[in-house]
């Protein structure tokens, strides 16, 4: 599956959602259903702070591909989370940069996206294509 | 002239309170941040823009006599609503965090030297803060922070340790803008005054919830924003004793704030103007003015037992929310509940009340030392304003038990 077909998989899912409500419970059900960090993960190093809430992002690398986990203490930006892992991890480097992440907009999640959202997702987001440049760099 | 009394009628002079926020009535309980401006306001703003505009102090033309008479009269007004003694004493700024900036380097820049103190307490906004960080910073000076209690409540008895002859000026709210109580500043200062030390009072939320007397309270400083009192954003205000304010030397140099200029001496103007280089927010300024009006036409009394009504209210409806601890108990309360919820992000919370229309402020709320003292690491706010209504505050628990059980 390509970066864009698992977008594409996520669209459909929330198109099942005709209100907000729905489509931030199901995040909620994300967020609080997926272990997506090892202690070791969420350490300082991997903290990315925002003022409203915290994020740990953790990056691996094997074989060319990028393999990430993260956390949040907020539940609605860990179901977020868990959207971009599903689409970005175990990727490869040249994937990770050519995204564009339409499908944000395309659930109505872009307000979460916007830079006067202080809530780290920004930075996430900046951060994991940072880290599939270095990788890139670094091969 | 009849004051108003009434709920409805002060809504009605407020149109940002008609819209709706992804389709619900707008619940604007974030006023601690900044509150919405009554239609006076806004029409003395597009009056100015529109015809009465022109630099003040500095031309003999018509437009410029007009702005200037309007400039002038909003000082007074703010005289006579502080009952300073006189108006020389108001010094126009750009906001709170300017007012304190000017003190913190005024001020110290000629009273504070190396070994020196100032004092603060741990529930301060940053911009009462970081002011004096890097004035001490500059100066080799020491910053002491006075501690509250559990309750958010200062512990004054702490004061006479860490008081002493080295500390040159203490700077603390009236009211903290996470607390929402009512600080015993005239005690503080007598304490200070007893040692020849002066007090400045960031009043930013302060002005808006109280009546303040500054020759009452025998303040040296008060300081407080246009915004949030129903005024125009980049206003602000900084009172000071005119033995103080005559003592300290100009921040900002430019025009308006000189007397004669060469390159081999330039003199600065008297008191006001020689804190007010440049070409002020003037219309702001006169805006700031019909604020303070606009506010002594609502009658007092009214006010103070509608706020009454509405803390009972909600501090009686608070506490029935399973794992929401509260920050700010004291008999003092005004109606700004800062609090968190066992197991529940803040700003999820917020996220939600958002979809419900319902405006609320989350984080650390300028304020993180006083969240490390609590450990935690942001925390959600509601604080209302003369318009908002018991209904209001009836939806929003609705709502946020509603939330709060999405997210558990």
């Amino acid at each position: 599956m390509t970066i864009k077909e698992s977008e594409q998989e996520i669209v459909e899912e929330f198109s099942t959602f005709t209100d907000w409500l729905d489509k931030y419970e199901y995040l909620i059900e994300l967020g609080k259903s997926l272990p997506i960090i090892s202690d070791n993960g969420r350490q300082e190093s991997n903290l990315i702070k925002g003022c409203q809430s915290r994020v740990w992002l953790a990056a691996d690398y094997k074989d060319d591909k990028v393999y990430f986990t993260a956390d949040s203490d907020a539940i609605i930006t860990k179901g977020i989370i868990s959207l971009l892992i599903r689409v970005f991890s175990g990727r490869t480097p040249k994937e990770i940069a050519e995204a564009d992440l339409g499908f944000i907009g395309e659930i109505g999640l872009q307000d979460n996206l916007s830079p006067t959202r202080a809530n780290g997702l920004v930075s996430m987001i900046k951060q994991i294509k940072f880290y599939a440049l270095a990788f890139a760099a670094n091969k | 002239m009849e004051l108003i009394k009434n709920i409805s009628e002060i809504r009605e002079l407020f149109p940002a309170l008609k819209q709706s926020v992804n389709g619900k009535d707008l619940v604007y309980f974030d006023n601690g941040a900044t509150a919405q401006k009554p239609i006076s306001v806004i029409e003395l703003i597009n009056k100015m823009n529109s015809g009465l505009n022109g630099n003040i102090h500095r031309a003999v033309h018509e437009l410029s006599a007009r702005s200037t008479e309007l400039y002038e009269e909003a000082r007074s007004e703010i005289q006579t609503f502080l009952n300073a003694k006189e108006r020389e004493e108001i010094v126009f700024t750009s906001g709170t965090t300017a007012s304190i900036n000017l003190v913190a380097n005024s001020f110290c820049q000629k009273f504070l030297n190396k070994g020196d103190a100032i004092i603060i307490t741990e529930a301060e906004h940053h911009s009462n803060i970081v002011p004096w960080q890097m004035a001490c910073e500059r100066s080799g000076a020491e910053l002491r922070v006075l501690p509250v209690d559990d309750k958010g409540v200062w512990k004054l008895e702490k004061l006479p340790e860490i008081l002493g002859s080295k500390v040159k000026i203490i700077s603390v709210a009236h009211i903290s803008n996470v607390l929402g109580i009512i600080n015993p500043i005239k005690d503080l200062i007598g304490i200070a005054h007893k040692k020849g030390i002066p007090v400045l009072i960031d009043g930013a939320q302060g002005i808006v919830h109280t009546r303040v007397d500054v020759q009452e309270l025998d303040c040296d400083f008060y300081v407080f924003s246009g915004h949030k009192i129903y005024g125009p954003t980049g206003t602000g205000v900084l009172y000071g004793k005119r033995e103080i304010l005559d003592k300290m030397p100009p921040w900002m140099g430019g025009g308006d704030m000189v007397g004669t200029v060469s390159f081999e001496k330039t003199t600065y103007a008297e008191l006001p103007l020689k804190f007010e280089a440049g070409t002020p927010n003037f219309i702001g300024a006169a805006a700031f003015g019909e604020a303070v009006r606009f506010v002594q036409t609502i009658d007092n009394e009214f006010l103070k037992n509608h706020e009454d009504e509405m803390v009972n209210y909600l501090l009686e409806k608070l506490a029935t929310i399973e794992g929401l601890k509260l920050y700010g108990l004291a008999p003092n309360k005004i109606p700004l509940f800062s609090f968190t919820v066992e197991g529940v992000h803040p700003t999820d919370l917020a996220m939600l009340m958002d979809k419900m229309g319902i405006a609320l402020r989350s984080g650390q709320m300028c304020s993180e030392p006083l969240m490390t003292k609590y450990g935690v690491t942001g925390m959600l706010r509601a604080s209302l304003a003369m318009y908002n209504t018991l209904e209001e505050a009836e939806y929003f628990i609705e709502y946020l038990r509603r939330s709060v059980k999405m997210l558990s």
